[in-house]
């Protein structure tokens, strides 16, 4: 296993050093050579235009899948008293255009209690089939039940295309099928795609703190598992399709888990709903303090919008944690996203992207937040915020004329 | 008891920044730190070392330079520490990752008295990564129990545990599990301590890092590295920024009135 440079190919062009994340390609002499740094994560490969850079696998006496015998796409469910975790329906859209281009069955996976009665309503979601797994027990989440329910369905049913949502249950249990199937796993996806002449799944996700992108594939072995972050796929717009539902009885008994859930406690505090809001107004330093911050929840009223930060407006303790847009909060694709006073560092970006318009309000005309707006306002937002209410409530005072 | 914490060494991303001009990663004086919830999972181990007898052993996997995160490790407390370093171990993937993680406890395990308790602790994710995907596969591959997300814990008695495990913003579950068992913490679990220049002065003149290879671990090539993966990168490329980009002009007065005009015409109001 090594990677190589073919010095009667290279040009010393440069394009390898700059697709590699790890800083392990120098150019001496003209030529490409290979650091310390390297760890044969093959980026260099696709990104060298004149084919001068070899990735070698050693191949090895595994068994190996056969993957012209796996057909078909699947969405593991999600949930929670009762009810399916929207990245559910996000995925199921998504599935549906996959399946689609592959020209093969879209499946919903439920293991749980009490879904006899709900089944009907994926009839709308562009599903063909449904596995509703029942149990007693499963009307809780249990690590180890879902492990061996879905290995065996999925070493049974040989799906080639795996979709989870990348929550904290999603990642508990995905990790743990894909290494009992020996199955290649991509954490926290933002991008599906399907390279349609391997039939290969395109896995795209941040890396880095998001400061890169990348395109995992898994070119020799199925199924291919992926778990997406929600909010990063829109729900389907209904349209009745007939489906057909399997329903497979379990007769689980508590001493079937080794773990015991001792309760379930719920946060008092009514937390926000980011993921779901039509409209939200952002806060970040550039407000200034959380008196300041006021002025930001002022605007969202007006709007009936919901109130974000930035990390920083978290940090300094001006809003809740709930309330954070980004790599490491939430990720939203409201209608109308309007940022005040943050930078637009590429961890915020992230996070609020898919927002179907943009505005920026931000006192210095360089932020690069004004890269990524549609709209974007050069000014202090404690002057604009007020105005921009004032005129708001003229348009809906016209409106109701 | 034997208590394993799982660290990986990660670049200090939030120094990264992207060259403009080239659109590449500028890394140059970026320091290599440890995860930072792997320091939250030494912090724990350290902090049950204080009720029970009890063996810290810190495990990385990683080039030769990670051994400095291995040495911070044992200035913080821990034991002992073990390197798995070998270029056959170059471009591991998650799956790959785990295994050789998996067959370095195991070594552990067996060069140890029968039947020893055990506790993995690793970091919920790594900020390189990202992935959350090695405690969970490496509990997997052990056949032990896991609660992932995890931020407060507790030893029950001898034989088991309990741990609360953030499963949604608003919702967390307390589960009570045998052990041995592998956790993965959060950052909100603790708060990592500094290390005494003593324990610096220790990890550094009485303490070891050993170092593991591929041999060592009696490693089947098939299972590690780039050739034991399943995912492959196919392409890396930095974020591109959408949007049509239009900055407003005039008045604040002019430019509150123009937006609205906009959004009204985008059908938002
Ligand atoms: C691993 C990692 C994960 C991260 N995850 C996230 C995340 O999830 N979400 C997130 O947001 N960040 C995240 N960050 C942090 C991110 O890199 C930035 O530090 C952060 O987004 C900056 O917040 P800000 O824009 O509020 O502050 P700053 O960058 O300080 O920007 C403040 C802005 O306000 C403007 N301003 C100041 N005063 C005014 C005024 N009166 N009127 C108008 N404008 C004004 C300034 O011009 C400036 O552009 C993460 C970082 C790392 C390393
Ligand atoms: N190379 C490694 N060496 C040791 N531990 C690791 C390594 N990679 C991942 N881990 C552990 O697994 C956790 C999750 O990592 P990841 O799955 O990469 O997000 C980390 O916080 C570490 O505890």
């Amino acid at each position: 296993m090594s990677i190589r440079i073919d010095d009667e190919l290279c040009t010393g062009c440069g394009s390898c050093v700059a697709s590699c994340p790890y800083g392990g390609i120098e150019i001496i002499d003209d030529k490409a050579h290979i650091t310390e740094d390297c760890n044969l994560c093959g980026a260099c490969v696709e990104a060298c235009t004149v084919e001068a850079i070899i990735l070698e696998r050693e191949e090895f006496k595994v068994k190996r899948v056969d993957i012209s015998k796996y057909k078909g796409i699947w969405v593991i469910a999600e949930h929670y008293k009762d009810k399916i975790h929207d990245v559910a329906y996000q995925l199921l859209g998504k599935g549906r255009e996959l399946a689609d281009i592959l020209k093969v069955n879209l499946t919903l996976v439920i293991l749980g209690a009490n879904f006899d009665n709900l089944l009907d309503e994926f009839s709308y979601y562009g599903v063909d089939e449904i596995i509703y797994v029942k149990s007693k027990i499963l009307k809780d989440y249990y690590s180890d039940l879902y492990v061996k329910v879905l290995t065996e369905l999925i070493s049974k049913n040989k799906p080639e295309i795996i979709l989870i949502g990348a929550t904290p249950t999603g990642r508990d249990f995905a990790p743990r099928v894909a290494k009992r199937l020996n199955a290649g796993l991509t954490a926290d996806c933002t991008g599906l795609d399907i390279d349609a002449e391997t039939r290969n799944l395109l896995q795209t996700r941040p890396t880095f703190g998001g400061n890169i992108m990348a395109t995992i594939r898994t070119p020799r072995s199925r199924p291919q598992m992926a778990t997406v972050r929600p909010g990063i796929f829109k729900t389907p717009e209904k349209v009745k399709k007939e489906i057909k539902i399997r329903k497979i009885d379990y007769d689980f008994k508590e001493k079937d888990t080794v773990s015991k859930i001792v309760k379930i406690i719920t946060k008092e505090k009514v937390t926000v709903n980011l993921e779901e809001a039509e409209i939200i107004v952002s806060g970040g330093r550039g407000v200034g303090s959380k008196e300041n911050f006021k002025i930001i929840e002022e605007l969202a009223t007006t709007l009936n919008a919901e109130v974000g930060g930035s990390r920083v407006a978290v940090e300094l303790n001006w809003i809740d944690n709930d309330h954070q847009v980004g790599q490491t909060g939430k990720t939203v694709s409201p209608r109308l996203y309007i940022a005040c006073g943050i930078s637009g560092a590429i961890q915020h970006i992230v996070g609020m992207q898919n927002s179907d318009i943009i505005v920026a309000i931000n006192k210095d005309e360089n932020a690069p937040i004004f890269k990524t707006a549609h709209y974007g306002i050069v000014g202090d937002l404690h002057k604009v915020i007020p105005s921009l209410i004032k005129e708001i409530k003229k348009v809906r005072a016209e409106e109701t004329i | 008891m034997k208590i394993f914490v799982c660290i990986k060494q990660v670049p200090g991303i939030s120094e990264v920044k992207i060259d403009p001009k080239t659109n590449t990663l500028i890394r140059e004086g970026i320091p290599s730190i440890i995860n930072p919830m792997d320091k939250n999972g030494i912090e724990l181990a350290l902090k049950i070392k204080e009720e029970r007898e009890a063996e810290v052993i810190a495990i990385s996997m990683g080039p030769s330079q990670a051994e400095k995160a291995l040495r911070e490790a044992l200035a913080m407390g821990a034991d002992r520490a073990f390197l798995l370093t070998d270029r056959a171990f170059a471009g591991a993937d998650t799956l790959a990752t785990s295994h050789a993680l998996a067959l370095s406890i195991k070594k552990i395990l067996n060069d140890s008295k029968k039947d020893e308790k055990y506790i993995i602790i690793c970091g919920t994710q790594a900020i390189d990564g990202d992935t959350a995907q090695v405690g969970p596969e490496l509990a997997e591959e052990l056949q032990i129990p896991q609660i992932t997300y995890v931020q407060k814990f507790e030893l029950k008695d001898d034989d088991s545990i309990i741990a609360e495990r953030v499963f949604r913003t608003e919702e967390i579950v307390v589960i009570e599990t045998k052990l041995p068992v592998l956790i993965s913490v959060l950052k909100q679990i603790n708060t990592p301590k500094y290390p005494t220049m003593s324990g610096i002065i220790d990890a550094y003149e009485q303490k070891e890092v050993t170092k593991l290879d591929a041999k060592a671990l009696n490693a089947d090539k098939a299972f590690i590295g780039l050739t034991g993966s399943q995912t492959e990168v196919w392409k890396i490329f930095i974020p591109e920024r959408k949007g049509e980009h239009i900055k407003l002009t005039g008045t604040i007065e002019e430019m509150s009135r123009e937006l609205c005009q906009k959004l009204k015409e985008d059908k938002i109001f």
